[in-house]
């Protein structure tokens, strides 16, 4: 991996060359008490001192609704319209934590792990993730107990690590980083001899992964689900702020003889969600549902596509109205 | 038109309606265009998404045998937003498909066999698709026994058909209703499918079970064909959760871990035993 050094004034430098190359560029900016992915202009909407975004940046390539393709109809004859590729602007998501990077590797093996989704991939060939690695974390996260870190790079194309003279420490990890370099080189100076480990956030591990998931082989019929899912509301919370989960409805927009199908992000933890027309339901209460979403990142996932699915963001512990831990119930599984 | 956008449908032309039961209709469907008669092919079991735009899309198999070219059927019954939908079209208009997905019956591996048939209501469809295949290519199996069931006389599906089969010399068709879904002059049996099946006990040796029905029909008449001698093996059934994408995405029909979609729908009872029942 090459590597590189960046001053507080070449970042800016840099930055202002990627905005002015027409590109979108995505960060976190701050409205009122939360901070959210949104499009910026300049580096002063970035915001800057927070742990961690209330929505992951998995919307800027899986939007939370997306036209799949648009249709009219006419007497008896319908005509569609496809969906478009060169319509998705090349895009840069700036300041993208390790993990909602790492996020977009069980995303992609789910819309590409054959059927491959060309609206999913025309999305994410033409977006850059320059992710800062953190500094800082708090007791939601835990990253390192699923196979990350506050330096981890997999799934960014390139990974800053910000220093105390305000200058950073610059992974490029992919060539699509690499371009992103090249465009603006002379921002750039030789690496320095630097360790970015002492720069990191310093996350516990607080159970083992490999455990968890043999444990889970013969949990199907256990207790605890119905012990740990008692209080869900079934309010869908978690799935809607998590950087890996990718199931989705496709309903209907139409009004006269106009009308688009339309993809939407969707929750397993829905009662709706697996009701037969009949009306039989396969997961009717909602401890079935809760089981259905940790087994599915932690059993199934890595059986299927070598991947789990949780990065250890720890959103959907902050965002439960009635505060479930995914972090505790793991660690309780694992004791 | 590209078909590399997986959720961008077929344009299909309906070519004939026909009222099998009450709020039961089979469409003959028609590609618009010519390129996608030629790109398209299928085997038996496989589903599909169809779609009536300005509703939605809703998933049922290929009703139609893979031995019948040129144009796919789909028997389905109005009760949601899209199958009532798909039920105010009229021939002659235009709906959509995708697909086909999912896997298909081992047709090649039952060369030689005895194949049995146990259907109830709206699971023929699934069924009828695998029946045709096997009547148009009746020279590779032994004895064919199909015992198909519904609510009523009214609710049998596919009547002439089933006519068809019963006039065959080389089917042994058994149909029959629940009790007090019978007509005056119903000449077929009375009772529930399971025990019908019980009492025509067709032999086990060298013999593929199929079968497909509601839930609560499957459960009753899995022990039905174990205590007629049937292997796990040689039992064979086709899934049918909620599903939206077809292709292994939108995650909601899973039964544990294994897809209805991609791994399925074709299961054979062996399978079944490694998941858990209840999520389907």
């Amino acid at each position: 991996m090459e590597k590189r050094y960046i001053n507080k004034e070449g970042l800016a430098k840099w930055f202002g060359s990627i905005l002015n190359s027409g590109k979108r560029v995505y960060a976190p900016v701050r409205h009122g008490e939360k901070v959210d992915f949104h499009q910026v202009h300049s580096l002063e909407d970035v915001a800057e001192d927070y742990i961690q975004t209330t929505l992951s940046a998995k919307s800027v390539i899986f939007p939370r609704a997306e036209v799949l393709f648009s249709y009219k109809k006419d007497n008896k004859e319908v005509t569609l319209e496809d969906f478009n590729p060169d319509s998705v602007p090349e895009t840069v998501i700036w300041k993208i934590r390790p993990c909602d990077a790492a996020g977009f590797i069980p995303l992609s093996d789910i819309f590409n792990g054959g059927y491959d989704d060309v609206v999913y991939a025309a999305h994410l060939n033409k977006t850059t993730l320059v992710s800062f690695s953190c500094a800082k974390a708090d007791d939601f996260c835990f990253c390192t107990s699923v196979n990350g870190s506050p330096g981890a790079t997999k799934g960014s194309d390139i990974q800053l690590t910000i220093l105390p003279d305000g200058g950073a420490i610059v992974e490029i990890i992919t060539d699509k980083g690499m371009a992103l370099i090249k465009s603006a080189e002379d921002c750039f100076e030789p690496a320095k001899d630097e360790d970015k480990a002492k720069y990191l956030a310093d996350v516990p591990v607080y159970f083992d992964l490999n455990t968890v998931h043999d444990k889970l082989k013969e949990a199907f019929s256990s207790d605890i689900w119905k012990q740990q899912s008692e209080r869900c509301l079934g309010c869908g919370a978690c799935a809607f702020v998590c950087p890996t989960c990718a199931c989705f409805s496709i309903e209907e927009n139409s009004k006269g003889s106009h009308g688009q199908r339309i993809r939407c992000w969707d929750s397993c933890g829905f009662s709706m969600f697996t009701q037969h027309t009949s009306g039989h339901n396969p997961r009717s209460t909602q401890s079935q549902r809760w089981r259905q979403r940790i087994l599915h990142k932690f059993s199934y996932m890595p059986e299927r596509i070598n991947d789990f699915g949780c990065t250890g963001c720890g959103r959907c512990s902050r965002a439960c109205p009635v505060d479930m831990n995914i972090r505790e119930h793991l660690t309780s599984i694992v004791k | 038109m590209s078909k590399s956008n997986i959720y961008l449908p077929y344009l299909m032309r309906i070519e004939k309606i026909t009222q099998e039961a009450p709020g039961v209709k089979t469409f003959r469907l028609k590609f618009e265009k010519e390129e996608d008669v030629k790109e398209f092919s299928f085997k038996s079991g496989q589903f599909g998404e169809y779609s009536a735009f300005g509703e939605g899309e809703s998933t049922f198999c290929i009703a139609s045998s893979p031995t019948k070219k040129g144009y796919i059927e789909c028997t389905f019954r109005a009760t949601g937003r899209v199958t009532n939908g798909l039920d105010a079209l009229e021939e002659g208009n235009t709906m959509g498909f995708r697909g086909p997905f999912g896997n298909t019956f081992p047709m090649d591996e039952w060369k030689g066999k005895n194949l049995v048939f146990v259907a109830g209501g709206i699971a023929l469809p699934p069924m009828r698709c695998v029946i045709c295949n096997a009547l148009d290519t009746r020279e590779n199996f032994k004895d064919i026994t199909i015992v198909y069931g519904a609510k009523s006389v009214n609710d049998l599906v596919y009547k002439d058909e089933l006519k068809e089969w019963a006039d065959r010399p080389d089917v042994n068709l058994v149909t029959t209703v629940d009790p007090g879904g019978e007509t005056p002059d119903w000449k077929g049996e009375v009772g529930f499918v399971p025990s019908v099946l019980d009492k025509v006990a067709p032999s086990s040796e060298n013999t593929v079970a199929i079968v497909c029905g509601p839930p609560i029909m499957i459960k009753f008449t899995f022990p039905v064909l174990e205590k007629l001698g049937f292997k796990d093996e040689n039992i064979y059934t086709t899934l049918e959760n909620r599903m939206k994408c077809g292709v292994g995405k939108c995650g909601r029909c899973n039964v544990g871990k294994l897809y209805v979609c991609k791994d399925g729908p074709v299961f054979s009872k062996a399978q079944l035993n490694d998941i858990p029942a209840e999520e389907y």
